[in-house]
């Protein structure tokens, strides 16, 4: 028994032993004592020098910067999540594995675009990157020369992510990236049901290559909408902080025109016009999927700082955050005193939305009152360009990505126009002083965010019909047959139900037109 | 024998139930039926502004298959229990049963339709 004890006592004190001889720092319970002078990098560990003080602390800057960048990015990342839900709720349950395949799938293939030449065109020519550490490799950007002035057309630097293997550029190429998959998804909701997936799939590696990077370049790749302000005096050139045109307006003008080349859903349209409801099957998951693109849009807003340690992210998160309820609120009033005497989920959903998008360009430039004011006009706007598209152009969109995107994402930019209070952006776009609107006394940011609008609806709709175009001749239509369309999309197009097992009543679900 | 169809509100299910058992019937299959008939829809559907009835009236098929002394008590019950006196009651169809068998034991004709005990 004794031999036991001892030997039992001896391992206890070799193993206690062996842990104080490696602790070189007293337990810190409190946090107080951990981070000091010895975690500085210094050839004296411990001691060291001004300069190295220096140092550490411009890296810890970029640090922060870069940490910032990477989890807003992973959570605009999410709101692919929200929009497969939101698409997938609002719309049929015999077609629910073509809906959230799609959306599953134009995160993949558009990255894939991005990644082959979409961020080489959009940030090509972007210059340095300020906020992280200052490369400057991206300096390619093709101009053309008119009026004695340049022009910034495309860049040209970084097509696979070829000559910028810096950790700036990375980063940048994330953020970016999630940000162009949120245009890519806006189409696959005013298109669902009818949609050829290979005609989609087509479609998903283009609006990443070609499509909406090239716009981009143009707000944010220093192209030559951002430099109205330094050629012509136009305010700061096109101001768009975190893309209501960049990503809204472009997703919501290709959702418009593609939803008006696939033309309208079997039954939606009576032949007199008027149109039939077609409920979604799923509000359940559509409000979920509304609050995940809530929550991502916090990575959204503020993460278009590109720097955590510009501290008007949380201006920029409240400004985001107060325009979703007001525009919530809105449109749920609106259906319940105006329209239908009810307040309808889908609507709800999509104030929400429009909130957040309207609020997306001038979240860092305005006021919270002027910020809950913009979320509370684009609540009645959604539902107004909503009945409008589907009562009086007849373009079936069966979520209102086009109300929620492509109207609110050019409120949102006029908004900037008449809101911007001057406080912040002092060197924007190159040109000095803050960012100020109409409002506060500078009616030539209007007319430069005028001008983006304007220049984003004909380009979108220029481009996006003829690439639809072209993948058509590819794919043979962009529309499935009207056999498969009543059937459900699922097995004709996926080879699989999405909800195998339970009995769909497919007739129900299809209003006959008369 | 003879099989009693009747076709009744969702909502009165339970109570037809509980007055078939106070009778001794206690056997008979069910479905959830959809019909087409004379009922005003009460409440309006609306979605994304659109208002819509579904024209689609729900109710409760019941399948009662029993011996001829227990036709008139099986529907005298359900009469009773399953009327509210709105339009959309339902009906009951009475028809004739050639055959019966219970294939636990293969017993047949009247007997297959009651436990003897």
């Amino acid at each position: 028994m004794k031999k036991y004890f001892f030997i039992i006592l001896l391992i206890l004190v070799t193993a206690s032993a062996s842990s104080y001889v490696y602790a070189e720092k007293a337990a810190d319970p409190s946090g107080v004592t951990t981070g000091n002078a010895s975690d500085v990098t210094a050839v004296k560990a411990g001691q060291p020098t001004l300069d190295e003080v220096a140092a550490q602390a411009g890296h810890n800057k970029v640090a922060i910067n870069m940490v910032w960048l990477l989890i807003t990015g992973f959570l605009v990342m999410f709101m692919q999540a929200g929009f497969a839900m939101v698409e997938t709720g609002l719309t049929r349950a015999k077609n629910v594995a073509h809906t959230m395949s799609m959306n599953m799938m134009v995160y993949a293939l558009g990255m894939i675009g991005f990644f082959i030449s979409g961020f080489a065109i959009m940030f090509g020519g972007v210059g340095s990157l300020g906020t992280l550490g200052g490369f400057g490799g991206l300096a390619n950007e093709l101009t053309i020369n008119l009026f004695g002035h340049t022009f910034g057309l495309i860049g040209m630097k970084g097509f696979f992510l070829t000559g910028t293997y810096d950790v700036a550029v990375f980063g940048l190429f994330l953020f970016q990236m999630v940000f162009m998959d949120t245009t890519a998804t806006i189409p696959t909701g005013s298109m669902a049901e009818r949609w050829k997936f290979s005609h989609f799939a087509i479609y998903g590696i283009l609006v990443g290559a070609i499509i909406y990077p090239i716009y981009g370049n143009w707000v944010w790749g220093g192209g030559w909408l951002s430099q109205l302000g330094n050629m012509f005096g136009l305010g700061h050139g096109v101001v768009d902080f975190a893309g209501s045109s960049v990503v809204h307006m472009t997703g919501g003008v290709l959702a418009f025109v593609g939803a008006v080349l696939i033309g309208p859903r079997l039954g939606k349209y009576n032949k007199d016009g008027s149109p039939n409801a077609i409920p979604g099957h799923n509000i359940p998951m559509a409000v979920i999927g509304c609050f995940i693109l809530a929550f991502g849009w916090f990575g959204f807003n503020p993460g278009s700082t590109l720097a955590g340690g510009d501290l008007r992210i949380s201006v920029i998160a409240v400004n985001t955050m107060i325009a979703s309820a007001t525009g919530a609120f809105a449109s749920m009033l609106y259906m319940w005193l105006f329209k239908t005497k009810k307040p309808d989920p889908s609507m709800m959903i999509n104030g929400m939305l429009a909130g957040l998008v309207a609020i997306t360009a001038p979240c860092a430039f305005v006021t919270v009152q002027s910020a809950a004011l913009i979320g509370l006009i684009s609540g009645v706007l959604v539902i107004e360009a909503a009945f409008f598209i589907e009562k009086k152009l007849k373009v079936d969109d069966p979520v209102g990505a086009v109300a929620v995107h492509g109207v609110n994402g050019a409120w949102g930019m006029i908004a900037l126009g008449l809101f911007a209070d001057g406080t912040y952006g002092d060197g924007w776009n190159g040109v000095k002083g803050t960012v100020t609107g109409l409002f506060y006394g500078d009616a030539s940011q209007f007319f430069a965010q005028v001008i983006g609008v304007t220049t984003n609806i004909i380009y979108v709709a220029a481009i996006g019909w003829v690439v639809f175009k072209l993948i058509s001749l590819v794919t043979g239509g962009m529309r499935v047959s009207a056999k498969d369309e009543l059937e459900g999309l699922d097995v004709p197009e996926m080879g699989t139900e999405g909800y195998a097992g339970i009995k769909l009543d497919k007739n129900s679900e299809t209003p006959l037109s008369h | 024998m003879k099989k009693i169809e009747a076709i009744i509100r969702t909502s009165k299910f339970n109570e037809v139930k509980e007055a078939l058992r106070e009778v001794g019937i206690d056997f008979f299959s069910y479905w959830d039926a959809t019909g087409v008939g004379n009922e005003i829809e009460k409440g309006e559907h609306s979605y994304r502004g659109t208002v819509y009835d579904t024209s689609f009236i729900s109710r409760q098929l019941l399948t009662i298959v029993v011996r001829e002394v227990n036709v008139q008590k099986t529907v005298d019950a359900i009469l009773k229990a399953a009327k509210t006196g709105v339009i959309g009651d339902g009906k009951i169809f009475i028809s004739d049963i050639i055959e019966s068998y219970r294939i636990r034991n293969d017993e047949k004709g009247d007997t297959s339709l009651y436990n003897k005990d």
